[in-house]
């Protein structure tokens, strides 16, 4: 049809909607179109905003096949309270048919103390499990075969400290660092815009970071070296645009900051992984994940030179929103997470976790993590959404939307430039002051009723019944880890450890040093997390927040 | 002449990050004419209720999703008690299972909110209890 005709047939459409709406309007607030038609994607060329799954620009998947070959990795993020208690639910969770691991560090292990520091003190082993040092962490490991399984870690300001001691845990089960896959998330800049668990100042922060990419390209080649993160930018209240232009914004960083390191593109561009949050609102957030391919691998190809395919494709791991999941009627919550699957899926991640109908609530129980894995299994094995690459591909909606988000996206990113790039934009407050500014209308708007939760604002139970049978951390976690670090002080060789955190003192002083040989060297002596930080604190100086309130 | 307006502290003790909720309750009571300090992430009790003082404030809202609360919001009320800020109303949130809430109460904590509730039910609750 000739968009004459369609034009002549929407003019029919809307004079026919004139009188709908004469008898029965519309819910108002509403911020789509309320019909798409193939006028609101005039322009659209196959090639140049399709293409083939697999190649250049992506929009339509990073493999040929997608799931047709081999469904994306489930994994479940899990960590809570001592190693030997995460490890249980690692094996539980791999028994139950999970492909991948994803692991859950407590705060104190997230900024870098130990679990018997002062400045722990109720906090250990509660969002994640406790790490002090190697010997947790080859619990946490047991009869977990390395070689086979892939882990992502969940760990950013303290990154290269985890990954040796995950080098080191393989190495003694006697499995080389060149077989190791898996993803540590080594995301600082969204830590200073978003979730708060930053150490240093963002300079020595990508000095690491950067130490990361060279030290894996060498030598861990199989590992994602970092995951960029919007999942937290999404879940401190970004739109869908917001997160993924944001967390694009700190891809450039990353990748410029590697280059100034003087490595080539090429090298490194393929170990760059991504992380998105999937919404409630299914084909926008379908959109999305396409946008985001087409921009990366264009961003990719155009400003940076890549060539290889790998450096150009955008690979994302997918978790589904916590901050959607309600308190209120929580099992409501198991079907919030089916339609985040189905949008993970349709928009065509690469590894998935889901989250659990309990975690407004506390930590999900085994119970509840069982359903969350089930529902992954359900929609990859039940529902048809993984037979066919990119389902939704040709949908005049769906491909409007991934125009709009995609422009959307490349406004913030020509902002963020404009600016001088992702870290100043976050010293300069912009990027936590849209953030807020999203986070804020959203809460007025359901406040207000114009966007409705159940079970929040809107079909709300008079009398809750209170979930069963919930996870709580005990508070003697804390008290056991102390005395195992006490232990491991006593009989480890203590003039090992501090030759090891004296050369890595030294080394953190000279910016031309690669510092992850130095901290695998501490960590195999069996010096803590605690302690190694210590010392590049001293040298590097902690992070302080500015306000943007 | 006008009556003095409210000053409320938004504070998040131990070592969250999650400030979401933090931030958009303090715009909220920023909005319903408090006036609002907040105090950025990662305060220990210590330095909260030295702020509480400083500022002169009548409220300290807390905000916590780590699962610390049991052991950081008792601290900040037994540190505000030993200030001799005994006029100070107490109020928390976060994720908090119903469980601990009686606890958390007795420990002077005035009112505890999860997710789900609305910043009109905070700001009715500070107008009509503070002291």
């Amino acid at each position: 049809m000739a968009n004459e005709k369609i034009l002549e047939g929407l003019k029919a459409y809307n004079a026919a909607v004139e009188k709908t709406l004469a008898k029965s309007p519309e819910r108002t607030n509403l911020e789509v179109n309320r019909l798409y038609t193939p006028l609101d994607i005039e322009g659209f060329d196959y090639e140049t905003n399709l293409g083939f799954p697999g190649s250049y620009p992506f929009t339509r998947g990073v493999q040929p096949t997608m799931y047709r070959g081999r469904f994306w990795t489930m994994r479940m993020y899990a960590g809570f309270a001592t190693a030997a208690e995460s490890n249980k639910r690692y094996r539980l969770l791999l028994e139950r048919g999970g492909s991948g691991l994803s692991c859950a560090f407590d705060l104190p292990t997230q900024i870098g103390y130990d679990s018997d520091d002062p400045i722990a003190e109720g906090e250990v082993g509660k969002v994640g499990v406790a790490i002090d040092s190697l010997e947790d962490m080859e619990v946490l490991f047991d009869q977990i075969p390395l070689g086979k399984v892939s882990t992502s870690m969940t760990i950013n300001a303290p990154a290269a400290i985890l990954l040796a001691m995950y080098i080191a845990v393989a190495e003694k089960q006697g499995v080389p660092a060149s077989q190791l896959n898996g993803t540590i998330q080594n995301d600082i800049l969204k830590e200073y815009s978003s979730r708060g668990t930053y150490i240093f100042p963002p300079a020595p922060s990508m000095r690491l970071i950067t130490n990361i990419f060279e030290y894996c390209s060498q030598n861990v080649p199989r590992w994602n070296s970092i995951s960029i993160s919007g999942y937290h930018i999404r879940e401190a209240g970004a739109t869908a645009a917001q997160e993924i232009a944001f967390t694009i914004a700190d891809g450039i960083a990353y990748v410029e900051a590697a280059l100034k390191a003087g490595m080539d593109i090429d090298d490194f561009a393929g170990s760059l992984s991504f992380f998105w949050n999937a919404h409630n609102n299914v084909l926008e957030e379908v959109a999305k994940f396409r946008a985001s391919r087409r921009v990366w691998s264009k961003l990719m190809k155009e400003r940076f030179g890549a060539k290889k395919p790998k450096s150009q494709m955008l690979r994302v791991h997918t978790q589904t929103a916590g901050s959607m999941l309600t308190a209120q009627q929580p099992d409501n919550n198991v079907v919030r997470v089916a339609l985040q699957t189905a949008a993970a899926v349709m928009g065509g991640t690469q590894s998935l976790h889901t989250n659990s109908k309990d975690e407004a609530l506390a930590l999900p129980s085994e119970a509840s993590v069982t359903v969350a894995l089930r529902t992954q299994q359900i929609v990859a094995e039940e529902s048809g959404l993984a037979d066919v690459v990119d389902p939704l591909g040709g949908s005049y909606y769906v491909e409007a939307l991934t125009d709009k988000i995609e422009a959307e996206c490349w406004d913030y990113i020509k902002k963020i430039d404009d600016l001088g790039g992702a870290p100043v934009a976050i010293e300069k407050g912009y990027i936590q002051r849209e953030i807020q500014e999203s986070a804020y209308k959203w809460q007025m708007q359901v406040e207000k009723g114009e966007r409705v939760i159940v079970g929040v604002n809107k079909y709300v139970d008079k009398k809750e019944v209170p979930p069963k049978d919930l996870l709580r951390v005990d508070a003697s976690v804390g008290e056991g880890q102390k005395k195992r670090l006490a232990a491991l002080r006593a009989k480890r060789d203590n003039a090992a450890v501090d030759a090891a955190l004296d050369a890595l003192e030294e080394g953190a002083k000279d910016e031309k040093v690669n510092l992850m040989p130095l901290i695998l060297t501490a960590v195999k002596a069996y010096a803590t997390e605690g302690e190694i930080c210590k010392r590049l604190r001293k040298v590097f100086g902690e992070y302080k927040a500015i306000s943007t309130l | 002449m006008a009556e003095k307006r409210i000053r409320v502290l938004v504070a998040k003790p131990g070592l969250d990050g999650h400030d979401r909720g933090a931030k958009v309750v303090a715009r909220a009571l920023r909005d319903a004419g408090f006036e609002v300090i907040y105090t950025g992430i990662r305060l220990t009790p210590e330095q909260i209720v030295e702020t509480a003082l400083q500022e002169d404030v009548n409220v300290v809202a807390l905000s916590l999703l780590s699962g610390a609360h049991n052991t950081l919001f008792p601290e900040v009320t037994k540190l505000l008690k030993a200030k001799g800020l005994n006029d100070v109303l107490v109020v928390g949130g976060g994720v908090i299972p119903d469980a601990d809430i009686p606890g958390l109460k007795e420990a002077g904590i005035a009112d505890i909110y999860t997710p789900g509730t609305p910043t009109s039910k905070i700001i009715e609750f500070i107008k009509g209890n503070v002291k």
